[in-house]
């Protein structure tokens, strides 16, 4: 019984610093400069729905790509001698010690009109192709910084399931595909729906991949969310209706998600 | 610290000898801390009394500023500004940054920190005198006010100053690579923005208020216009614009231009003149046919709870020899008469730091502060401006999100019936 008591500091750290903002930003959501009560913020955010629909557009391509990109690593990686999974795993984190901003500058710079990709395409013949600045490069970021986060996890759920479970379907006749279909996607379906997870929501609200790579011109929710609070109109309560809004889309995207995982947890 | 000192004591002789071949540092020599300062370049103020007022009492100053906008000693021979007014006045100078307008007066707004001196621009500044966010200064404790030029007093912003005492100011302009762009100097107008021959080469202003200044000079508005019909008008020129402009910056013009990526750039004349050291192709040219004028201009705020050493130390910013360090370190160009005549003769003549004053009077506008409706309609459009997608992408992009969604509700929901009917065996 006493055990409860050494989660306290957690559930103080929680209210304070997670309860408390959340009510916070409620509070802002519904009510206007004077604190009289109002829903005019919340239907202004309606006139923003194109750029809602581009951030979870390209939130989706780029969690769909992490995910196409991550599932057979993780498989490789699940089944390899564990001194070598050691190696790799550090490999698949590495880029994760280096500063999230220096990466994404670092794309800058490759992807720029007189980038060292373009350089190349020259010396192949190939004219100059417009890479920055553009929605293909803000779903590049986002794959490039949250592949991490979808590799760890399928990989820890495919590294606990038993080897001989396959070798079991193919003696009862299972094809490579079947084994594939029936067998590993569904034993390794909660580390999708977490990886998915661990992806999709960042990249729904990043501001700083679209800022850089996107040459400001692809707005995307986590943009138009900053520019109410540090841009040169300062709205706070239009900032918390459109915070409020993408929380409840998310919240809606991932209980749709879990409808996916066989021991329906709630992953949020 | 004791070899400091020492390095010092053995500077001291040569200083006096310097003294005798006729050097004319005179002043300096009966202060009592001479070896210290001897160090950096020499500091004369004029009346040290005025500063050991609150001498021993140990208070403390929050200064919070601009980012690279102070002369902090960090080079070899310049002057640590902060540290000679903690040692000239024995009050402690807390010193922080903000990197925009925006951020300070969410800051100062939010209520969270106390600041005793901030120094906000132009239009901001009379947002906050509207806000009550800022205090009147007590001129008689600010004698060098005198040193500030008659053009840079009683400016729209603040129409009495009352409230704000100019710190540096700049002009914008056109940063261009003149290898490429085979345009006369005096040639070049803001319509090169608008050019299609330079399509995806041109950078623009990331923020609203810049941005439609330009747009607002070529349809020949005022840069204060709070008619809807000329901010839509102004709206419309930038959406013409936004499909040859290669990216929407604001401090990443110093990578984008001074690595060539792009080839036009508007942007403030101070930082223009830092890029241009980096890349001989780049020239910067302030057009002929007007241009904003921004001033920063140091404030005290209504929280302030240390006024009078507040204005000591904006007085102490207004001393010749510390006002002159800070421009000769900042590159901005200065609204004090003493510091510029201080400044070189060739800073002195550049067109670009000092247009002559008649362009300045004529041409030049500065910001004030838009009403809050003109302010919201502004930002509106200017995310409208942003967020409008291409011709071709806005077709699709919406149906089939809609289409995917509702193909995944209906999978979801059979693969649920299945489930439960299998659960019954």
């Amino acid at each position: 019984m006493k055990l409860k008591y050494l989660s306290s500091p957690y559930l103080v750290w929680m209210v304070v610093f997670i309860l408390v903002p959340l009510l916070m930003i409620a509070y802002f959501a519904f009510t206007t400069d004077s604190g009289s009560l109002t829903i005019k913020y919340l239907s202004d955010v309606g006139q923003y729905a194109n750029i809602f629909v581009r951030s979870i557009w390209l939130a989706l391509i780029a969690t769909v790509i992490c995910l196409i990109i991550a599932y057979p690593v993780a498989f490789i990686l699940s089944r390899m001698d564990k001194h070598r999974q050691g190696t790799m795993l550090m490999i698949v984190m590495l880029p994760m010690w280096m500063n999230f901003l220096l990466r994404t500058y670092a794309w800058m710079t490759l992807l720029a009109n007189n980038g060292i990709i373009n350089h190349l395409l020259a010396l192949a013949g190939l004219g100059p192709v417009k890479l920055i600045n553009t929605s293909g490069a803000v779903v590049l970021g986002m794959v490039y910084n949250y592949l991490p986060f979808m590799i760890l996890p399928l990989y820890s759920v495919m590294e606990k399931i038993d080897g001989s479970l396959f070798e079991a379907a193919s003696d009862l006749g299972c094809s490579s595909s079947q084994t594939l279909f029936r067998v590993i996607i569904p034993l390794s379906m909660p580390g999708i729906t977490s990886g998915v997870t661990m992806v999709f929501v960042p990249a729904i609200s990043t501001f700083i991949i679209s800022r850089m790579l996107g040459g400001g011109s692809n707005l995307l929710i986590g943009d138009l969310i900053e520019m109410q609070f540090l841009g040169n109109s300062y709205n706070p309560h239009l900032g918390a209706a459109i915070s409020l809004v993408l929380m409840v889309i998310i919240l809606v995207i991932m209980t749709v998600m879990n409808q996916f995982d066989p021991d329906d947890q709630v992953l949020m | 610290m004791d070899i400091r000192k020492l390095l010092a004591a053995a500077a001291a002789p040569f200083l006096m000898l310097s003294l005798l071949t006729g050097c004319t540092a005179a002043e300096t020599a009966d202060e009592p801390e001479e070896e210290e300062e001897s160090e950096a370049q020499t500091l004369t103020i004029a009346d040290p009394d005025y500063y050991s007022r609150f001498k021993g009492q140990g208070l403390s100053i929050n200064v919070y500023n601009w980012g690279e906008y102070i002369s902090d000693g960090a080079d070899d021979g310049t002057l640590d500004v902060n540290g000679e007014f903690e040692k000239l006045t024995g009050i402690k100078v807390n010193y922080t940054n903000y990197a925009t307008n925006e951020e300070l007066y969410a800051k100062l707004k939010g209520g969270a920190a106390s600041y005793d001196v901030v120094i906000p621009s132009d239009y901001m500044i009379s947002k906050m005198i509207k806000e009550g966010l800022v205090q009147p200064i007590d001129f008689d404790n600010i004698p060098n006010f005198g040193y500030i030029m008659e053009d840079f007093r009683n400016l729209a912003y603040d129409p009495d100053n009352a409230y704000s005492v100019p710190y540096t100011w700049g002009t914008v302009g056109i940063i261009y690579d003149s290898t490429v762009i085979d345009i006369p100097e005096e040639d070049i107008d803001w319509d090169i923005l608008w050019n299609e021959d330079y399509a995806d080469e041109i950078l623009m202003f990331d923020n609203p208020r810049d941005a439609f200044a330009i747009a607002e000079l070529i349809c020949g508005y005022s840069l204060n216009t709070e008619d809807s019909s000329e901010l839509e008008q102004a709206a419309f020129r930038l959406r013409q614009q936004k499909r040859i402009v290669q990216g929407y910056v604001m401090d990443e013009v110093f990578d984008k231009m001074g690595g060539g990526d792009a080839l036009i750039a508007p942007y403030y004349a101070g930082d223009a003149l830092t890029i241009l050291e980096d890349n001989d192709a780049l020239s910067f040219v302030v057009p002929k046919s007007g241009t904003n004028r921004f001033i920063d201009a140091m404030c005290i705020p209504s929280s302030s709870r240390q006024k009078e050493a507040a204005e000591m130390y904006i007085n102490f910013m207004c001393e010749p020899d510390i006002a002159f360090a800070n421009i000769d370190y900042i590159c901005y160009s200065t609204p004090h008469s003493a510091a510029f005549e201080m400044l070189d003769e060739e800073t002195q003549n550049s067109p670009v730091s000092y247009p002559d004053s008649e362009f300045v009077r004529d041409k030049t506008t500065v910001f004030v502060n838009l009403s809050d409706e003109a302010n919201q309609k502004m930002q509106d459009l200017w995310t409208e401006m942003k967020s409008a997608e291409d011709e071709n992408s806005n077709k699709w992009l919406a149906p089939v999100f809609l289409v995917f969604c509702i193909l995944l509700m209906i999978f979801v929901l059979i693969r649920r019936h299945i489930k439960n009917k299998k659960d019954i065996f």
